[in-house]
């Protein structure tokens, strides 16, 4: 079954979306990403959506959600890449995905996310 | 009708190299533009009327809609057009069709002499062809000019709205009149993009040139600044004009999430601050 991969850097996982989202491979995303935060002890995850050309409300939902859920388990959230056309069409369907952070590229990601990691070791 | 309109035709084809005389002397009579080419070129327009006139009017009792008067319609089209790039005035435009009038009424005169019946019908029926003539070069003339005014407002709009970088990191993008929801869009667009070219992290948005906020102008902005938040800009509104103050808090439009700066200058030092630059000046004591 398809899967979208999880990677492990140090306390951050990241995400990158590649393909067309549909419901079953949300749920599994979901379930995976909740499960590895807690396995992995994870500070942080990063959701790369440069691949993204089109998304619709359930699309961008589920980005929302899954930074909820991730929220929820104290990891911070930043959603990375977003395409111009993409973030119009989020902000016209009304979701301004309001708690969700967001960064350029997946460099400023990291940035912000060691920012915010390292800031609660303190 | 039919027999009408092939008396046209007749008197056309019988007189056309008179009738072409008389036409362009009389038009450039009218007119105050003296320039040999553009009579030569003047002459051959006229003698191609002429001859797509003589054959729509031969064969045909439709009006000037009928597929007999394509050619004629094309070629008023084209001069219409043509007319209208080089600066020509609407009544000098549809004074080349009303002016072969007097010519050809005077033809019609002499071979219609001894028939005062024929020839009040036979004028009456020339003079509204030449009538809805004149007013199709009038439309054309007014569609054209029209396309113009719509092409300005296109590269109107894409001029209005530069994203220019101020610094590393830093966008400004002066809004310069109103901000409706087309615009919107262009300025969303481009700056969007520009974020993704130069990987700022702070965008400006000026407002001093709007001239007027309202809810709907309050609501595109704040569509804006969520896209930019989006793709991990964020945004200061600076260029708050004290009236303009008023009139958000009294519309009760909610900026209490976004930066907002009185002036440029402030916004500036704000954005430096953030991308983690300091401003100090070279000399003391300023």
């Amino acid at each position: 079954m398809d899967r979208i991969p999880i990677l492990t850097m140090g306390r951050i996982l990241l995400v990158t979306i590649q393909v067309d989202m549909h419901d079953q491979l949300a749920m599994t995303l979901q379930d995976d990403l909740t499960e590895r935060i807690v396995k992995d002890k994870a500070r942080g995850v990063l959701i790369d959506i440069s691949a993204l050309d089109i998304v619709d409300s359930f699309i961008g939902r589920m980005i929302s959600n899954t930074a909820a859920m991730a929220r929820v388990l104290d990891a911070k959230t930043v959603v990375v890449g977003m395409q111009p056309s993409v973030a119009i069409t989020l902000v016209e369907l009304g979701l301004r995905l309001d708690g969700v952070r967001t960064a350029l590229n997946v460099e400023r990601g990291m940035e912000l996310l060691d920012m915010g990691v390292s800031f609660r070791h303190h | 009708m039919p027999e009408s309109t092939s008396t046209l035709s007749h008197i056309v084809t019988k007189f056309e190299k008179e009738l072409l005389e008389e036409w362009i002397k009389g038009l450039t009579n009218n007119s105050a533009r003296r320039d040999a080419n553009a009579e030569k070129e003047l002459e051959r327009t006229c003698a191609q009327f002429l001859n797509a006139l003589k054959s729509a009017a031969s064969d045909s009792s439709q009006g000037i809609e009928g597929r007999a008067w394509e050619d004629i319609r094309g070629l008023l089209t084209e001069i219409s057009k043509s007319r209208v790039r080089q600066g020509f005035s609407p009544m000098e435009t549809a004074n080349f069709v009303f002016s072969l009038k007097q010519p050809l009424f005077a033809k019609l005169r002499t071979a219609l002499a001894d028939k005062p019946t024929e020839l009040a019908e036979e004028t009456w029926n020339v003079s509204s062809l030449f009538d809805s003539l004149g007013l199709f070069t009038i439309e054309v003339y007014q569609k054209t000019r029209e396309q113009v005014i719509l092409r300005q407002q296109q590269e109107l709009m894409e001029l209005s709205t530069p994203v220019v970088q101020l610094w590393q990191n830093v966008l400004a993008l002066p809004l310069i009149g109103t901000l409706d929801s087309a615009r919107t869009q262009v300025v969303m667009e481009s700056l969007l993009q520009k974020i993704i070219d130069t990987g700022a992290s702070i965008a400006i948005i000026d407002i001093t040139g709007v001239p007027t906020v309202d809810t709907l102008v309050a609501q595109h902005l704040l569509k804006t600044i969520a896209a930019a938040r989006l793709m991990g800009a964020d945004c200061i509104i600076s260029g708050i004009r004290p009236q303009i103050a008023q009139t958000i808090v009294h519309l009760g439009v909610n900026l209490e999430d976004v930066i907002t700066k009185a002036t440029l200058a402030d916004a500036f030092v704000i954005a430096l601050e953030k991308t983690g630059s300091t401003i100090t000046y070279a000399k003391q004591g300023r």
